[in-house]
């Protein structure tokens, strides 16, 4: 591997890291049973607002923790209306998806195009002289380790521990979790306002990281957050899985920007959105197995072609947590 | 029954103040004076024949858009593809009267075909939303969304491929269409009487339909609990398709005007986020289509005066987007308020 390869692959790991941050938040969400549709609209607000934070205390450690704090609040009204006021997950969501957008928009005017500071690169002493493994991996910035580090804990998290497994199980079998004593609606409250924060951090991790600074309209982060929610989706509600989508992602714009010059009749926006039709191709796989009419298909055919179909659909099968979305009433 | 209609208006209008205050405290905090921002909007919306003209063309295409987005929330679809579908019919006419403009075909009949051809595309469209989630477990919400992208990226590659100007493709879209292709516009304004009729007939038959038709009757049905309707003998996902395909047909409708009335090409943000802003609409006057035409003409007003803001007083124009979401996200708390109020006190 020539030495750019490699470096273009370093950032395709510092690319998606903003991405891990956003789906894994995510993934804890919508593991507690709540949707967080306003992903794309918190991503730009606190991109923003760690941007300016950081441009007028000059501290990046506060930059991210506003952007966290910013996310922490926009999940705190989902909870709220969906949990306490029982409105549609969706509806709010989505207005808040928008209303985000739009006060990112109105708020970062004076921010446009400011210089601020932005994530030292830290290359790990020893392991980042490692061969061919050093450069990829080991001489990144912070926020990139820390990526790595969430993908794993959160996964040993929701699977390993017993409060992951009562994360599963308010998503899954609310009424079964509460039986067993847990109070639902509050762990509901504290995953999706500790998801948002979580999600928050991929503002700043972009604005002040992967794509430094803030452009306003031009910064090109309107849109990534729908992605997060796609792929959330495609990785199953499983860390490791969502971060493979994450990686495929990062990677496959990588590729539209490099096979650019090598296809000239294509011109480099439409390579920059090419990973989004893969998205729902790969939704549809994830997802057909799910209906009704595949089973009944697969029922006609042979035994053999049968098996061998069926065991490729299950294992890109995935199905969302039971009770994702549907309020749970206590009494 | 009297008592809690009152009761009803009572939190709508507190949803109102509240996010008017709320938008205002957003101004103070930014900097910015709240009372001259909203003379301005007002002034920039209503200040002369011309503003009020570029009102009604938003206003007319968000009309449609939001009564198609009625019978797909009807049927229980959240149909957030709507963006998509509307450029998909932007992309239809466009290659339509791209197509025929050199034939022998008088002008009107070109306009028409076209016009045909963008209805379709935005069905076609919102249909290949619905067979993902009916035949593929897609949930809408993210078919959708797929699509909308799928849209936005074959509008680039149009604009700056096959489609690109003399010379070299850029932004500005595609080379404009002689005035003989443009719809009849009123003298000296750059709205088009026949998006009126459009706007109008759209919403008035949307009205029919859900409130006055079995056809409605059973998409509620559906809206309500697919499993009982279909228990009750509803074909369901019959019904979720056409419902796609109708809205989609409003959305491709809206679509086909933004290129044969407004902007006479086509160009990357066709759809000026109308779709998006339909579902605020639709959300806001709680899926009911009464209210729809006030409420969207209110939006479009919005639009059009917030445009000033940037020259007038530095400010971004995104605040209308800002005002208009936290009316609805307001409206949606009070709502849930009250239905907790009236559960106590009811």
């Amino acid at each position: 591997m020539d030495s750019a390869t490699l470096l273009g692959l370093a950032g395709v790991l510092a690319a998606a890291a903003p991405v891990l941050f956003a789906v894994i938040g995510e993934t804890i969400t919508e593991r507690a049973g709540v949707i967080n549709l306003s992903v794309n609209g918190t991503i730009l607000l606190s991109a923003m607002g760690g941007f300016a934070v950081a441009v007028n205390t000059g501290s990046l450690l506060l930059g991210f923790l506003a952007g966290a704090l910013i996310g922490a609040l926009v999940a705190l009204v989902i909870a709220f209306s969906s949990i306490t006021l029982q409105q549609s997950q969706v509806a709010v969501g989505f207005v808040l998806a928008l209303v985000c957008r739009d006060l990112s928009y109105f708020l970062g005017n004076p921010y446009m195009g400011a210089s601020g500071p932005r994530l030292p690169s830290a290359p790990i002493p020893l392991l980042g002289d490692l061969p061919l493994i050093g450069p990829l991996f080991f001489r990144q910035d912070l926020l990139t380790y820390l990526s790595y580090v969430l993908i794993f804990a959160a996964w040993a998290y929701i699977f390993k521990t017993r409060p992951g497994l009562m994360l599963q199980g308010i998503g899954e079998r609310p009424a079964a979790a509460f039986a067993r004593g847990a109070d639902v609606n509050r762990l509901r409250y504290l995953y999706t306002v500790i998801g948002g924060a979580i999600i928050g951090i991929a503002g700043p991790a972009y604005s002040l990281s992967v794509k430094a600074g803030w452009k306003g309209t031009i910064s090109g982060l309107d849109g990534i957050g729908w992605i997060a929610l796609s792929i959330t989706i495609f990785g199953g509600w499983n860390p490791l899985r969502a971060a493979f989508g994450a990686y495929l992602f990062a990677l496959l714009q990588w590729l539209g920007l490099v096979l650019q010059p090598s296809l000239p009749g294509i011109p480099s926006q439409v390579l920059q959105v090419a990973p989004f039709p893969l998205m729902i191709l790969t939704l549809l796989l994830v997802n057909i197995g799910n209906a009704e009419w595949v089973e009944r298909a697969l029922a006609r055919l042979p035994e053999n072609t049968r098996h061998a179909l069926a065991r490729l659909l299950r294992s890109l099968r995935a199905a969302p947590p039971a009770a994702l979305g549907v309020p749970f009433e206590q009494e | 029954m009297k008592n809690l209609r009152w009761n009803n208006f009572l939190f709508q209008l507190v949803a109102f103040l509240l996010a008017l205050a709320f938008t205002s405290l957003i101004m103070v905090f930014a900097g910015a004076p709240p009372i001259s921002a909203y003379v301005e909007i007002l002034g920039g919306a209503f200040g002369s024949v011309n503003s009020l003209a570029n009102v009604v063309v938003v206003w007319m295409p968000l009309l449609l858009v939001t009564s198609g987005l009625l019978i797909t929330f009807t049927a229980g679809l959240w149909n957030i593809g709507i963006e998509g579908q509307i450029t998909l019919g932007a992309i239809f006419t466009t290659a339509a009267l791209r197509l025929l403009q050199e034939s022998s075909l008088p002008p009107w009949l070109i306009i028409l075909l076209a016009m045909l051809a963008g209805v379709a595309g935005g069905a076609l469209w919102a249909v290949m939303a619905g067979l993902l989630k009916t035949f593929g477990g897609v949930n809408e919400i993210f078919g959708g969304l797929g699509l909308n992208f799928v849209a936005t990226a074959l509008t680039l590659w149009l604009i700056f491929g096959p489609w690109k100007r003399p010379g070299t493709g850029s932004m500005s879209g595609t080379e404009p269409f002689p005035d003989t292709l443009w719809l009849p516009q009123l003298p000296g304004l750059r709205l088009s009487p026949w998006s009126v009729i459009f706007g109008a007939a759209a919403i008035y038959l949307v009205y029919r339909l859900l409130s006055g038709t079995y056809f409605g009757l059973r998409l509620k049905a559906i809206g309500k609990n697919v499993r009982a309707a279909f228990l009750l003998g509803v074909p369901a996902w019959q019904h979720s398709l056409l419902a796609f395909a109708l809205c989609g047909f409003f959305a491709g409708l809206a679509g086909a005007l933004q290129v044969t009335a407004v902007y006479h090409r086509l160009i990357p943000s066709i759809s000026s986020g109308y779709g998006f802003l339909g579902l605020l609409v639709a959300m806001l006057v709680n899926y009911q289509a009464l209210w729809a035409a006030p409420v969207a003409l209110f939006f479009a007003a919005l639009n059009i005066g917030s445009i000033q803001l940037p020259i007038m007083l530095n400010l971004d124009s995104s605040l209308s987007g800002v005002l208009q979401g936290m009316l609805v996200l307001f409206v949606l708390l009070t709502e849930g308020a009250r239905k907790r109020w009236l559960q106590k006190n009811g």
